[in-house]
């Protein structure tokens, strides 16, 4: 199965690229932005789609200041 | 006291804690993926940026061959000290609590810092006095320390913060000024800024020379 993760910090955590861009963005006259946060992607092929939730809390993401959700994009 | 330090791809400061080691007793450097740690008293994790910190500082080094070792090693008692990376790798290993997260202002930042020592009990920390200011350098881009507010009262409680930075010496946003948090035991330690850069007033002080003494105490 191709397997797509979107890691997040955790909401509360001080996250400052996202406050960056933030700010940023009325600047180029986007107004009504709001809560950017910005956090990784990673993509990946895998056999056994179980094992995704063990892969992520072991590695792909730090579970004590990261969330993560797994989203199956099809056969790989 | 034989001291260990281990060398990661992508490890830099290894030359200098060897060096600063060496300065109170036998220090060897360890290979990332050696499979034991050569009868070592204490093991120094040092600082740079260990499998280029893809993913996440320290993630990827925490499943090097080697830390099986430093994890039973840590878990039985022993002296291990983490410095900057070898911090965020201890982190990542749960042997201590907490992460460490980008600085605020995102840059990466060397400076020289002053330390208050919180907690001279332990086994880095015994040469030092409770209220001992250290002047060390620091230099990272990630080194905000963070745990929930739970843990941190915990730490406070059960006197695991060792440093905190001085009053206006703070730069990165780390929860409550905390500079380096030890185990319940005290005997493994973590801390951003880098004591082994500090152990001759040739290069502006000597202060960190303190915590190899404090170690080398443990085994006189």
């Amino acid at each position: 199965m191709r397997a797509r993760v979107l890691i997040r910090p955790k909401a509360g955590i001080l996250d400052p690229q996202g406050q960056a861009v933030e700010r940023v963005l009325p600047a180029l006259g986007f107004e009504g932005v709001r809560n950017v946060h910005i956090g990784r992607l990673v993509e990946l092929d895998v056999e056994d789609p179980a094992h995704l939730p063990a892969m992520c809390e072991q590695l792909l993401a730090n579970p004590l200041v990261e969330d993560y959700e797994i989203v199956g994009t099809g056969e790989a | 006291m034989k001291f260990g330090v281990i060398q990661f791809p992508g490890s830099c400061d290894e030359r200098d804690a060897l060096a600063a080691a060496a300065r109170v007793g036998d220090a060897v450097l360890l290979w990332h993926r050696d499979p034991d740690l050569r009868g070592v008293d204490a093991v120094i994790v040092p600082g740079g940026f260990s499998y280029g910190d893809y993913l996440r500082a320290g993630a990827l080094a925490r499943f090097s061959p080697i830390m099986v070792e430093v994890e039973r090693f840590a878990r039985h008692g022993g002296l291990v000290l983490g410095i900057c990376n070898g911090f965020q790798v201890l982190c990542e290993a749960a042997l201590l609590p907490g992460a460490l997260l980008p600085n605020t202002s995102l840059r990466f930042v060397c400076r020289q810092v002053d330390l208050i020592v919180v907690n001279a009990h332990t086994s880095w920390t015994g040469a030092c006095a409770r209220g001992d200011r250290l002047s060390i350098p620091a230099k990272h881009q990630t080194g905000r320390y963070w745990a929930p507010d739970p843990v941190l009262d915990e730490l406070e409680a059960n006197d695991q913060v060792v440093l905190r930075y001085a009053t206006g010496n703070g730069f990165n946003g780390s929860s409550r000024d905390i500079a380096g948090v030890c185990n319940k035991a005290g005997n493994v330690l973590g801390l951003m800024p880098h004591p082994e850069h500090a152990v001759d007033p040739l290069t502006g002080s000597a202060d960190g020379l303190r915590l190899f003494e404090s170690a080398a105490l443990i085994a006189a």
